[in-house]
């Protein structure tokens, strides 16, 4: 099912060609894929035999009549080696709930939709190995957000903090030196803000943030790590990082975090979170620091 | 939409068993800082019985010293502001961003050192009174 279990039969492949006799890549590829197929199916017939995961998933929804009272579910799940969180719910929604709902695309830790709540940590449910978690496995919505379905929650207000601190590159002037065409950076202003790109809009750390499930005003550690993104890059002018420092300084900005570390330990991207907000406070007081 | 309702535990302080080092540091911090600011009121109040004369508070000072219950409270509060200035400096640290990824460590230290500090301190506060 996953990508990691398959590796190991693609590399044999060049090593031997000869022995496989008259057999194009291709058809071994195939027979390998039938070979796998027909596993799953003895898998499923053999029902729970061998190895398996119980996972404890969520269910609530307000639009049928049973399910509007919260409850898990278990599931038991063949184990197989390299198995992911997500590998896991799916293969109970594709096998036993067709109605059991979440958010998942591209399964690579890249597109930040299955963020889920899992044995009492935000973690991506696609970058999560189940051999690494305690068993059985509880998975839940992302807490200190609205819950639509299942393990669905709403990520409106998330967006909207993150729309607030202006999420954009902001310079209009093309180099001075008119032979140049793109704006350059210099490669340490590139490792500055390295981290601080990285982020996927998961919202983990904002799920994690105590202070954000107080402060529904509080831009929260994903949006300021975005705000820091763009005040660090030395291609936006002096003037844009004041407005952008401006956003920031405010009540509900920089200053409610409270170095918890929240955010920073659960980060699917190990993007330092607390850092950045660290360094945008004490970027904000020097900005008003006047000693004359 | 969909509708509000309570998911009990999950969102809550319920689930102290699966906080990490950075959120004990929050809350020890905050808990301490509140016994101390309790602690500066009864100081006030002892405080203030010179104002009937040096008798009334030799007397309150001597009285209350005398009562065991006292003196481990004394104990717990010096632990309690050990800790306050230890995380403290932790916590400043933090703000010079010196130490980031280190965080966890530091906050055990200072509960170590709290702990050691306060295991010293006991025979000198227990010092000469009886239960």
């Amino acid at each position: 099912m996953s990508t990691q279990q398959q590796k190991p039969n693609t590399q044999e492949t060049p090593e031997d060609p000869e022995m496989k006799g008259a057999e194009s890549p291709q058809q071994e590829r195939l027979k390998e894929k039938e070979s796998d197929m027909v596993d799953e199916t003895s898998v499923d017939e053999s029902e729970l035999e061998g190895d398996t995961v119980l996972i404890k998933v969520f269910r609530y929804d307000p639009e049928v009549a049973d399910k509007q009272e919260p409850r898990f579910d278990d599931f038991h799940v063949p184990f197989k080696k390299g198995m992911t969180v997500l590998d896991a719910v799916m293969y109970a929604r594709d096998t036993y709930d067709s109605s059991l709902t979440f958010r998942h695309s591209c399964r690579q830790a890249v597109c930040g939709s299955d963020a889920f709540f899992v044995n009492g940590k935000q973690r991506l449910g696609c970058k999560t190995q189940i051999s690494e978690l305690e068993h059985p496995v509880r998975i839940e919505p992302l807490p200190h957000q609205e819950v639509v379905k299942d393990l669905v929650v709403d990520m409106d207000h998330f967006y909207d903090q993150m729309h607030t601190v202006e999420p954009y590159f902001q310079n209009e002037d093309t180099p001075d030196a008119s032979d140049l065409e793109e704006q350059r950076q210099t490669r340490e202003n590139r490792e500055k803000v390295k981290m601080s790109t990285r982020c996927i809009w998961c919202g983990a750390c904002m799920s994690s943030c105590n202070i954000a499930a107080g402060d529904n005003e509080y831009l929260g550690p994903a949006a300021i790590n975005k705000a820091y993104r763009f005040a660090m890059d030395n291609r936006e002018g002096e003037e844009i990082k004041e407005h952008r420092l401006r956003i920031l300084e405010q009540e509900h900005g920089v200053w409610r975090c409270q170095t918890q570390f929240s955010c920073t330990e659960v980060c699917p991207k190990d993007i330092p979170l607390t850092e950045h907000i660290q360094e945008l406070k004490r970027e904000a007081v020097k900005k008003n620091l006047k000693f004359w | 939409m969909s509708q509000s309702y309570n998911r009990g535990l999950i969102e809550d302080f319920g689930r102290w068993k699966e906080f990490s080092a950075g959120m004990w540091a929050w809350i020890f911090h905050k808990f301490t800082g509140w016994m101390l600011i309790g602690y500066l009121f009864t100081h006030i109040a002892v405080l203030s019985s010179a104002l009937t004369g040096p008798e009334a508070y030799t007397n309150t000072i001597q009285g209350l010293e005398s009562l065991f219950i006292i003196r481990v409270l004394e104990v717990g509060l010096l632990a309690v502001a050990v800790f306050h200035i230890l995380n403290g400096l932790r916590l400043l640290m933090v703000d010079l961003g010196i130490g980031l990824d280190t965080q966890d460590k530091s906050f055990y230290a200072s509960l170590v050192l709290t702990a050691i500090i306060t295991v010293a301190s006991v025979p000198t506060f227990m010092d000469g009174v009886t239960i």
